[in-house]
């Protein structure tokens, strides 16, 4: 069980590379919405697996390939548990949200998506969450419509929702938490209003799993894709969740091994769920490593981390607002644990050149966000993304480092 | 102020960033390039009148961060007067420059952005207006600067 109140600055010690120097200052690590930092247990894990366990999955039937495939498949399990899915078969490794996205956008949309649908997104989509669809629409006729959202602090306009969720939609794909403006949707209100019209629903987990607690089956959503690298888990592994009845009459993707039953040379029949979108030899210390990752963030408790990261949020939002010539993004109320902001007559990148100086990692530019950059008559904005293992001193650091920023550039 | 960024944010780059020289459309112009770094945003049109080989006058237009406009205004400042080769060839040494750090004496005051070869994530700003430039004086289009360094986002 999550303990009530974690001791925040006792779990620094499990990351080692937050104790260094950069250009000469502690280094103030606030990218986490870009990757996380990785715990020792995850780093630990992968070299047990290395070391002791390695051998291919699923088709050998010595002593090694049975614990790595254990282990696959437990990591397996570990994720269904993690998202509350109904049963492991729904449960798709994947490269990351990319992949999965793009895995659904050519798979399920591939037999779905016809000329003259429509595909509803919202103006704060990460690239990941618009090209897919414009290459689906691209080859089938379909259309892409957007909900707007309400200016710099970066809402939906829900209103305009119901006369946009028309017989033509046929897919509403949503992000969980913008990871350009901090803003958290009302998922579960928006896959039931797009259920109850029998539309298909996808949500962006990218910033959202391990940043909150996320129950698939309480969102209602049909797809959910996230990525374990930006949740202390290591890059090139992720997850798609796909609600059994929608996979079950979803094509597979990719050819190959793994997700054929039988394969003659003119016809094959394909492997069950999950393994029929699993071609190929896959990451296998991935999962291991994601695993170790979650049950990580579980022992500090979900609903625990989502409090710290408001409150770091909140916090830097606040002494932001403090200052003359900031303009903030996003909403002032509850959000992701992130700020975006811009300084009157500087531009993103030299806020973000400067504060590597001091120690400070941030980053600056559109955040793979460029239309929503375009709405908000921006060419980019800077970020400061946080996570558990961000403190109030370091927000107070980043602070000063902006303020040393305003007076080189004299505003 | 820690020294690197001295070097980076010269007086001179500082001081066209916030006065930009030759901020304009130039109506007249013959030749146009435009200028993009995908990933940062940064976006820039410069605008030649040329004379067969000869610039005989140069704008630009467009945002971005202090070092690629800094960049723009002294470069549409010093290519009047100059031919294509001249042109060319000065591309040639700024890409040098910004990469090594080494500039002789003919830079004159584009010897202010030597400072950016120790932010290599820095170039591809202060080269953006002479990609553009350099496409101009060939006949204009468009270049980005997707592929010249690694990408992050
Ligand atoms: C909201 C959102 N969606 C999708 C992605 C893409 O994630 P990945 O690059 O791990 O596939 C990101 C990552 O930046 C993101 O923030």
């Amino acid at each position: 069980m999550p303990s009530s109140s974690p001791d925040w600055s006792a779990l620094r010690a499990d990351f080692p590379i937050l104790d260094q120097q950069v250009h000469g200052h502690p280094l103030v690590y606030f990218d986490n919405a870009a990757t996380s930092q990785k715990p020792r247990a995850v780093v630990d894990a992968l070299v047990r697996y290395y070391e002791r366990d390695n051998a291919n999955v699923h088709r050998g039937i010595h002593e090694l390939s049975n614990r790595s495939t254990n282990a696959f498949e437990a990591a397996r399990e570990r994720t269904r548990k993690f998202l509350n899915a109904c049963s492991t078969e729904e449960i798709i490794f994947t490269r990351g949200t990319t992949e999965g996205i793009n895995l659904i956008a050519n798979a399920w949309g591939g037999k779905f998506i016809k000329a003259g649908d429509v595909i509803l997104l919202t103006e704060m989509e990460h690239h990941s969450n618009i090209v897919p669809w414009q290459m689906l629409a691209e080859r089938t006729g379909a259309k892409l419509r957007y909900v707007p959202i309400t200016g710099d602090e970066g809402l939906l306009d829900l209103d305009k929702l119901d006369s946009l969720l028309t017989p033509e939609v046929k897919l509403f794909a949503m992000v969980h938490i913008s990871n350009a403006l901090g803003t958290l949707n009302p998922v579960a209100d928006l896959c039931a209003r797009a259920r109850r019209l029998g539309i298909t629903t996808l949500v962006d987990g990218a910033q959202s799993a391990g940043h909150m607690m996320v129950d698939v089956q309480a969102i209602g959503c049909d797809f959910y894709a996230f990525s374990g690298h930006k949740i202390c888990g290591p890059t090139g592994i992720g997850a798609l969740y796909g609600r059994k009845e929608v996979l079950e009459n979803t094509p597979p993707w990719h050819g190959g091994g793994e997700m054929i039953a039988t394969v003659d040379y003119f016809k094959s029949t394909w492997n069950t769920l999950p393994h029929k979108f699993e071609a190929g030899t896959p990451d296998i210390s991935g999962p291991i490593g994601l695993h170790a990752a979650l049950d990580y963030l579980d022992a500090i408790g979900r609903e625990n981390i989502f409090r710290h990261d408001l409150e770091m949020a909140s916090y830097a939002y606040q002494r932001l607002s403090e200052l003359k010539g900031v303009r903030l993004f996003g909403p002032k109320g509850e959000r992701g644990g992130l700020v975006s902001f811009l300084l009157d007559d500087v531009h993103a990148h030299d806020v973000v050149t400067i504060a590597d100086r001091y120690g400070v990692a941030l980053r600056g530019g559109h955040h793979c966000t460029q239309p929503l950059m375009k709405k908000l008559g921006v060419p980019s904005t800077a970020r400061a993304s946080f996570y558990f293992y961000n403190t109030k001193a370091e927000v107070d650091r980043f602070i000063e480092v902006v303020r040393e920023i305003q007076k080189f550039f004299g505003t | 102020m820690n020294d690197d960024l001295n070097d980076l944010y010269q007086e001179v780059i500082l001081e066209h960033a916030k006065s930009p020289r030759n901020f304009k459309v130039l109506p007249d112009a013959n030749r146009v390039a435009h200028g993009t770094n995908p990933l940062c945003g940064d976006n820039y049109t410069v605008y030649l009148v040329m004379d067969g080989d000869v610039v005989k006058d140069a704008s630009f237009q467009g945002s971005g961060c202090a070092i690629s406009k800094a960049s723009a205004s002294l470069l549409t400042s010093i290519i009047k007067g100059k031919t294509r080769a001249d042109v060319e060839a000065l591309f040639g040494k700024v890409h040098d420059m910004v990469t090594t750090g080494h500039a002789d004496d003919s830079m004159g005051k584009l010897a202010a952005f030597a400072g950016v070869h120790k932010f290599p994530a820095r170039v591809k700003c202060a080269i953006l207006s002479w990609h553009a430039a350099k496409a101009a004086v060939a006949g204009g289009g468009t270049v980005s600067t997707e592929g010249d360094e690694p990408k992050a986002e």
